[in-house]
């Protein structure tokens, strides 16, 4: 589970970034969602890998934690997606209007001769 | 209320005064100098009530913890010394204030020159009050601050704007070196509390870095206090309305530096760099002041190098570092404030009277302003140091101290020499200042027909020249006990025997200070025609300090641009790599350094499905990749399944809260990403000439194409060795034990964020909340390009049909099409609001919660757009996305509000059992309403940002030159 988890991790940053590097302001955005993917199950690995385990306790019973998933983890994660979305919709709402100002979808909002 | 409260208080209002005149009309120039004018009293009268505690080495002190981990309290503190300054700064100011509400005019905006000047006070007084040096440091900047704006203040004139951007210039520098060496002590001592430091003398003598401390320290008080090499701001700071230049220039801004040297006198002075240069700097101000301020032609230029050179004055008895030095550098401190204080004001009459400060024009005045006259000869006399009166008192400690032994070098055979010229200097211009102006035949071709100015005007400077002949007479009897406390507070058991009488026999020092008097008159009977014509003061006059300065300044600039064309860009793309291959390095350290190791712990067994859906994921995240420029739609898609992918590993991984989220902001994502779509152009294949890609860009993109493998791989490595370790005790094993017991859910991620963390929510939200909004605003002047605004052209066919069967109208294909999917969207709106709330009803102990209940309930509404269209759905439903944000923000803020009415801390959650019946009983938290908060705003935030977007695929184009007509009402989102 490790290494698939681990190269899965990998190729969505892998991918990310090289969307990250290119001209068009789509594949950003493309980029960027992917790259918030990779970053989200990252975090959540942090915590390690528990299966059937979630960290949802019995009522008014003593716990013992190492008997649930981390709940940390969860709980950055579970914001970050939601602001993940938050920002990835004002990125697209700024380079669309970019877009109808400048008249082109290249991320510095002018065609630049070596790359199209 | 204590009297160290009071001293809060006293610090607080010169701010709150200031901005409160700040506020008033332009034309209530006597409310604002009503209000200046108290609150200097005010603060007089506290600081009158704080001296009884001060005697014998007593000090105040009233501390507000801020960040005590930190050693960062907001300390007041008073002691002899500061309680001196304070009184100088409040009491001058009052007399100032008054000046100044007859002296200016009343077309200028008065009330924001008090403002500016309230604010000035407040941070000199923050200044000399504070406990430790970093708040010191800061109020020492806010002087620099607000000095700028008050010697701007006339900024239509060129000269005000200059002086005012080199003082600040100057003197901001200097603070940043202030700042620095104040940072060097605090390591050295280990704590920024002025008496921690003052009682750390051995350990900061002694430590190696006690000459950069010192140095940069020096520079600042050097920069602030107008000593050579900087004293060339001070003549420009001139340009000042004459009551700026008479607080600035006699109590205040020039005396900070004079403070902090004094202050820190204890530790840093003694040693022989202390001796070397601050005394040498001192004598060389000294002199060249006095020198320089012989051959003005302008009033106030006069006075201020008068200043400089009383200034080096003080600076050089400090850098003397005997303790009867001291004395007299704080005696002469006090002597120079109230007879240059009243010399500017004088002046500024003189100037108001006749329209003129050239000394070559003005002559007789006395027959004119004869108590005017009277006053300023009083004031200069102090000044040049005559007998009877306060600045010969402290003269005579400073002739005395030249005289005696310090270093055993040359420079005592020096000194005495060089301060009986000086003196000499001083009389020469003092009786030129009086005699030139007041003296002489009537004048003629003034600008104004001089006459005496109002009694209000003059009595500031009555009193100021009643504290001259008052102090100069009976010493002992009126500043002697304070100036006791004063030099006790700096020198403590240190404190030597002096005497403050005014005849202590026929000695030395009397007969240097006669020299003086006899050569000054001498001089000027000599020379004074001469003066007259002089352009600029021989041999000094030559330096130019301006002139440097300003090219200093433009060798920075300079240097700037070229570093900025050198490694500045604008463009994302190089500012993106840059910011990645620092990131990979960053990483890379630790690695190269410990090694890299797989973790000890035994990999979990491989579930075949698991590895499917990440081949698939991993597929779906390289196709975006490589899709994302030509083909969005299916890049859009594929990221999806990217999405799916991790939305699964999550439910895998023992966290349902996040799998359930992240598959409904899939969901919105996707749509909002739709939207967008439309409004990108269309992409073209490249048509490379030759139909080849030239050589940069293959090596750009094979470039890329590594760093983010490289990165990649990192994060590949980085995970797995995380991973295959044990997982060392964090604070999460405490949220798992206290998640029912006090936060009263069995879901923990839940309560982690609606309880534990409950602060960090509230600020997510608020965040969530800024976005859509700013979103919102982005799209109500958006334009799009002129390509993207026609129909798209599946639009268009389906109206084309529609126009050519006679028995359709227009919309009918498109709404046919959709009609099974219709019915049943709209039949799945009530479920889908149903199991929203059900979602959040159970966050707090099963998955749900807040976040994802609201994007449950905003994809409710967004089916009903996509079902009937933004038309229809608006004629039947009223969304209001502004109030759901304001109304779930307010929510979540009040609940934790709530908790302060029980006395608790904000947002501590209150949690019971309640019996319901036929239930039994249920655990109920006030928590769970902050998740209603969650709720509302996120549900208002998603919804706002989609619609606001969808709106715009049906706005209708306008012309371009038209303002284009906003199609969202203005007041709300969504439409009634």
């Amino acid at each position: 589970m490790e290494i698939v988890l681990a190269l899965g991790i990998g190729i969505f940053t892998a991918s990310g970034i090289w969307l990250l590097f290119r001209p068009r302001t789509f594949q950003v955005i493309i980029g960027l969602c992917l790259l918030s993917y990779a970053v989200n199950l990252f975090i959540l690995a942090m915590g390690r890998l528990r299966m059937d385990a979630p960290p949802i306790i019995e009522r008014g019973v003593a716990v013992d934690p190492s008997q649930y998933a981390d709940p940390l983890p969860q709980a950055l994660v579970l914001t970050a997606i939601v602001i993940s979305f938050a920002t990835t919709a004002l990125l697209l709402v700024v380079l669309l209007a970019s877009r109808g100002q400048t008249g082109t979808d290249h991320v510095d909002g002018e065609e630049k001769d070596g790359e199209p | 209320m204590a009297v160290d409260r009071l001293l809060l208080i006293a610090l607080i209002l010169p701010f709150a005064g200031s901005i409160v005149a700040g506020f008033l009309p332009a034309g209530a120039r006597n409310v604002a100098a009503l209000l200046a004018g108290t609150i200097a009293l005010i603060g007089t009268a506290i600081l009158i009530a704080a001296y009884p505690a001060l005697p014998g080495g007593g000090g105040l002190r009233y501390d507000i913890e801020w960040l005590p981990s930190l050693g960062l309290n907001l300390s007041v503190r008073l002691d002899g010394l500061s309680w001196l300054f304070g009184f100088l700064i409040l009491a001058i100011g009052a007399l100032v204030v008054l000046y100044a509400r007859y002296y200016m005019s009343a077309e200028d905006p008065v009330p924001r020159f008090f403002s500016f000047f309230l604010a000035f006070m407040g941070s000199m007084l923050g200044l000399v009050l504070s406990g430790n040096l970093v708040q010191m440091a800061f109020f020492w900047e806010l002087t620099s601050l607000f000095s700028f704006l008050l010697i701007g203040y006339w900024h239509q004139n060129q000269s005000a704007r200059d002086g005012a951007r080199i003082a600040l210039i100057t003197t901001g520098a200097g603070g940043v070196c202030l700042l620095l060496g104040i940072l060097i002590i605090g390591r050295i001592v280990g704590s920024y509390d002025i008496d921690r430091i003052l009682a750390s003398e051995n350990l900061i003598r002694s430590s190696g870095l006690y000459m950069p401390a010192l140095l940069l320290i020096l520079v600042g008080a050097f920069t602030k206090s107008a000593q050579v090499p900087f004293h060339f701001w001070l003549p420009h700071a001139m340009a000042a309305p004459t009551p700026v230049s008479a607080y600035l220039h006699s109590a205040t801004m020039v005396k900070a530096g004079i403070f902090v040297l004094m202050r820190l006198w204890p530790v840093l002075a003694g040693t022989d760099e202390w001796y070397f240069i601050v005394s040498s700097t001192g004598l060389a101000t000294l002199l060249v002041g006095a020198w320089a301020a012989i051959f003005q032609q302008d009033l106030k230029g006069l006075l201020a190098y008068s200043t400089i050179s009383h200034l080096g004055l003080i600076t050089l008895l400090l850098g003397l570092g005997s303790p009867l030095a001291a004395v007299a550098a704080i005696f002469h401190t006090v002597n120079h404030a109230t007879f240059k204080a009243s010399l500017f004001m004088a002046t500024g009459i003189i100037d108001h009277e006749t329209g003129t400060r050239d000394l070559r024009r003005l002559s007789g005045l006395y027959r004119y302003m004869p108590i005017t006259a009277t006053l300023a000869m009083v004031a200069a006399a102090a000044m040049a140091g005559v007998p009877l009166l306060n600045g010969f008192l402290s003269k005579e400690m400073f002739l005395a101290e030249a005289l005696a032994e310090h270093s055993g070098t040359f420079v005592d055979q020096l000194l005495p020499v060089i301060a009986t010229l000086a003196s000499a200097f001083a009389v020469l211009y003092s009786i030129r200042f009086i005699h030139q102006t007041f003296f002489g035949p009537p004048p003629v071709d003034l600008p104004r027909q001089p006459e005496e100015a109002p009694l209000w005007m003059r009595v500031p400077i009555e009193v100021l020249v009643l504290a001259c002949l008052v102090i100069g007479i009976v010493p002992a009897l009126t500043i002697g006990p304070f100036l006791a406390t004063a030099v006790q507070s700096v020198l403590g058991d240190r404190t030597p025997v002096y005497s403050l009488a005014i005849w202590h026999g026929f000695n030395a020092p009397m007969l240097m200070s006669l020299t003086a008097l006899v050569a000054g008159t001498v001089l000027y009977m000599l020379f004074r025609d001469r003066l007259n014509a002089m352009k600029r003061s021989p041999v000094i006059g030559r330096l130019k300090g301006r002139k440097t300065f300003e090219a200093v300044l433009a060798v920075i600039v300079a240097g700037a641009r070229w570093l900025e064309a050198l490694f500045g860009t604008r463009r994302l793309q190089p500012q993106l790599r840059v910011l990645v291959c620092l990131a990979l390095i960053a990483g890379l350290l630790p690695f190269v350094r410990f090694d890299y190791r797989p973790g000890p712990l035994p990999v979990t067994l491989l579930d075949p499905s698991f590895a499917i859906v990440w081949l698939l994921g991993a597929a779906c995240a390289i196709g975006a990749a490589w899709q994302a420029k030509y083909h969005r739609l299916a890049a859009l898609i594929l990221t999806s399944g990217a999405g799916l992918a991790t939305c699964i590993s999550f439910i895998w991984l023992s966290a349902p809260d996040l799998g359930v989220t992240q598959l409904l902001v899939e969901i919105v994502t996707t749509v909002l990403l739709l939207l967008g779509l439309r409004w990108l152009p269309k992409r073209v294949p490249d048509h490379w000439p030759e139909a080849r890609v030239p050589i940069q860009v293959g090596l750009r993109r094979s470039t890329d194409l590594l760093v983010a493998v490289a990165a990649g791989l990192g994060m590949a490595l980085v995970s797995y060795a995380v991973m295959t370790r044990p997982l060392p005790h964090s604070i999460s094993r405490y949220f798992m034990k206290h998640a029912y017991f006090e936060g009263g859910g069995t879901n923990v991620v839940n309560v982690i964020l609606v309880d534990f963390r409950g602060f960090d929510t509230l600020g997510e939200i608020t965040v969530l909340g800024i976005v859509a909004l700013t979103v919102f605003a982005l799209l109500r002047r958006f334009r799009p390009a002129a390509e993207s605004v026609a129909s798209p052209v599946q639009q268009r066919e389906q109206t084309a049909s529609d126009h050519a069967s006679p028995d359709r109208a227009v919309g009918d294909t498109a709404a046919d099409y959709m009609l099974a999917p219709k019915v049943i969207m709209e039949w799945l709106f009530p479920v889908i609001i149903v199991f929203s709330l059900y979602l959040l009803l159970r966050g707090h102990d099963s998955p749900g919660g807040g976040f994802g209940a609201g994007i449950v309930m905003s994809i409710a509404i967004l089916i009903q757009y996509m079902a009937r269209g933004t038309r229809q759905v608006e004629l039947l439903l009223s969304i209001r996305p502004l109030r759901w944000i304001g109304a779930g923000l307010l929510c979540a803020a009040l609940t934790g509000a709530g908790a302060s009415l029980f006395g608790y801390p904000f947002l501590t959650s209150f949690f019971s059992y309640i019996a319901v019946p036929g239930v039994g009983t249920v655990p109920a938290a006030s928590a769970v309403l902050f998740d209603f908060g969650v709720f509302g705003l996120v549900v208002g935030a998603t919804v706002l940002i989609l619609i606001a977007l969808a709106h715009q695929s049906i706005r209708i184009p306008r012309a371009p030159a038209d303002e284009p007509k906003a199609s969202l009402p203005a007041s709300d989102g969504g439409a009634a």
